[in-house]
């Protein structure tokens, strides 16, 4: 599993961020990512499903945000 | 069978650029969207900062779109290469702070060179001529064109029926009957359109994309530099302007007083980088005091967060000053209304 540390980002780095580290890695690979913006909650599935990805699990801990998502095939 | 062309098409999330590239779409085009980040634009979610506006999130309206549209989007950071564009642009600024021309072109550029980096034809943009007073004129479409060096590789959709032909309407990649001949701030034509694509729901932006467009953000950027003495800034820097109070009551230092929770809280991530002041006797907003300060100015900022406070019709206010971790605690009376003079508000 790869960690991405986008907390104190502001929506749209954070998406910016996960797509820039989707773009090094094969489908299969996931990542989680770790965010304290709520809009992530929005803006990262939206991305994820334009361009190919799957969320696996969202989840809301302390105040933090963090999405599993799997990369697909494109 | 001819070989589908490619066009990148820079989405901004309004309803033109949609069309534009609906309309590409339609004639088999393949196309995939770019949408650049200035750190200006309100795009952002800076919105939820504010406690009140997180009821109800605001989507992304770049990534809307593609999702409408069917397209990947691909969003670029230009954070740092878009200073030298708002600090020294070339064609000037519109009505506000913003440089609209040059960073139109400065966003054609990036795209077409995205383009050839990703194998793509051409680039399309959802510009219309007259629409928008400073960039989309007439006279300022080539300019676009050829200071960005898309030259005859820029196609605009929804007006190309008004504009001397390019390379991909000349080479039969798309067919220039099918283009549109749209002008002038209507926006009739466009709704249509919207209509016979069966979109709805689309974000219409009264001012513009981005932040700089927008009166009393620009005074308060005006206000920074001039303050700092020199044309520059920081993400922190964009972000801060678009939260809380901002009173200026000297020179050297400006003050940010959280207006509600949401703010207060957003504050605090910038407790270690900024003097801060807080109220202690009474409940009251979290204040951030940007730039140097003597003992008599941090007492004058005292009063003045104290006026914000639950504190504010007391006799005497405690505020505590951290600086670097180091506290100082003031003893306050509290400025009344009438001397929070107007020329500090930013
Ligand atoms: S409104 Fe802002 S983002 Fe849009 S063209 Fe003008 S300066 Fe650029």
């Amino acid at each position: 599993m790869i960690e991405l540390d986008a907390r104190r980002l502001m929506c749209p780095m954070p998406v910016i961020k996960t797509q820039n580290i989707i773009k090094t890695l094969v489908s299969g690979d996931n990542v989680r990512v770790t965010c304290t913006d709520p809009g992530v909650m929005q803006d990262i599935p939206a991305w994820c499903r334009i361009n190919g990805h799957t969320v696996l699990k969202t989840e809301e801990i302390d105040y933090e945000y963090i999405l599993t998502i799997e990369v697909g095939s494109d | 069978m001819a070989t589908q062309r490619k066009a990148v098409a820079l989405i901004s999330g309004g309803l033109d650029s949609l069309l534009a590239a609906k309309v590409m779409l339609e004639q088999g085009v393949h196309v995939e969207g770019i949408n650049f980040y200035t750190g200006f634009c309100v795009e952002g979610h800076t919105h939820a900062i504010r406690k009140k506006d997180k009821a109800k999130p605001k989507r992304n309206n770049a990534l809307w779109s593609a999702e409408q549209l069917g397209i990947k989007l691909h969003i670029i950071d230009i954070i740092e290469e878009y200073k030298d564009v708002l600090i020294n642009p070339k064609h000037g600024y519109g009505a506000n702070m913003n440089p609209c021309l040059d960073c139109k072109i400065f966003m054609v550029g990036k795209a077409k060179q995205w383009a050839e980096e990703n194998g793509f034809d051409f680039i399309i943009t959802g510009e219309v001529i007259g629409q928008r007073p400073m960039s989309q004129r007439k006279d300022t479409m080539p300019v676009i064109s050829e200071e960005s060096g898309a030259d005859d590789l820029l196609l605009r959709p929804l007006c190309a029926q008004n504009l001397p032909e390019t390379k991909p309407e000349r080479e039969g990649w798309v067919k220039r009957d099918e283009l549109y001949d749209f002008s002038g701030r209507t926006r009739k034509p466009q709704m249509a359109l919207a209509e016979k694509f069966g979109f709805d729901d689309y974000a219409q932006p009264a001012g513009g994309c981005c932040f700089l467009t927008d009166k009393s953000y620009s005074v308060k950027l005006t206000d920074l530099w001039a303050s700092r003495g020199k044309r520059d800034y920081e993400i922190d820097d964009i972000m801060l302007l678009k939260v809380g109070r901002h009173l200026r009551p000297k020179p050297n230092f400006k003050l940010i007083v959280a207006r509600e929770e949401g703010e207060n809280n957003f504050l605090q991530g910038y407790k270690k980088q900024f003097i801060t002041l807080r109220t202690m006797s009474h409940k009251g907003p979290l204040t951030l005091l940007d730039g140097t300060a003597s003992d008599d100015d941090l007492k004058l900022a005292a009063q003045i967060v104290a006026r914000f406070s639950q504190g504010r019709e007391a006799e005497e206010v405690d505020v505590e000053v951290t600086d670097n971790g180091v506290h100082k605690n003031f003893t306050v009376k509290p400025l009344r209304s009438d001397e929070i003079e107007d020329a500090w508000r930013v």
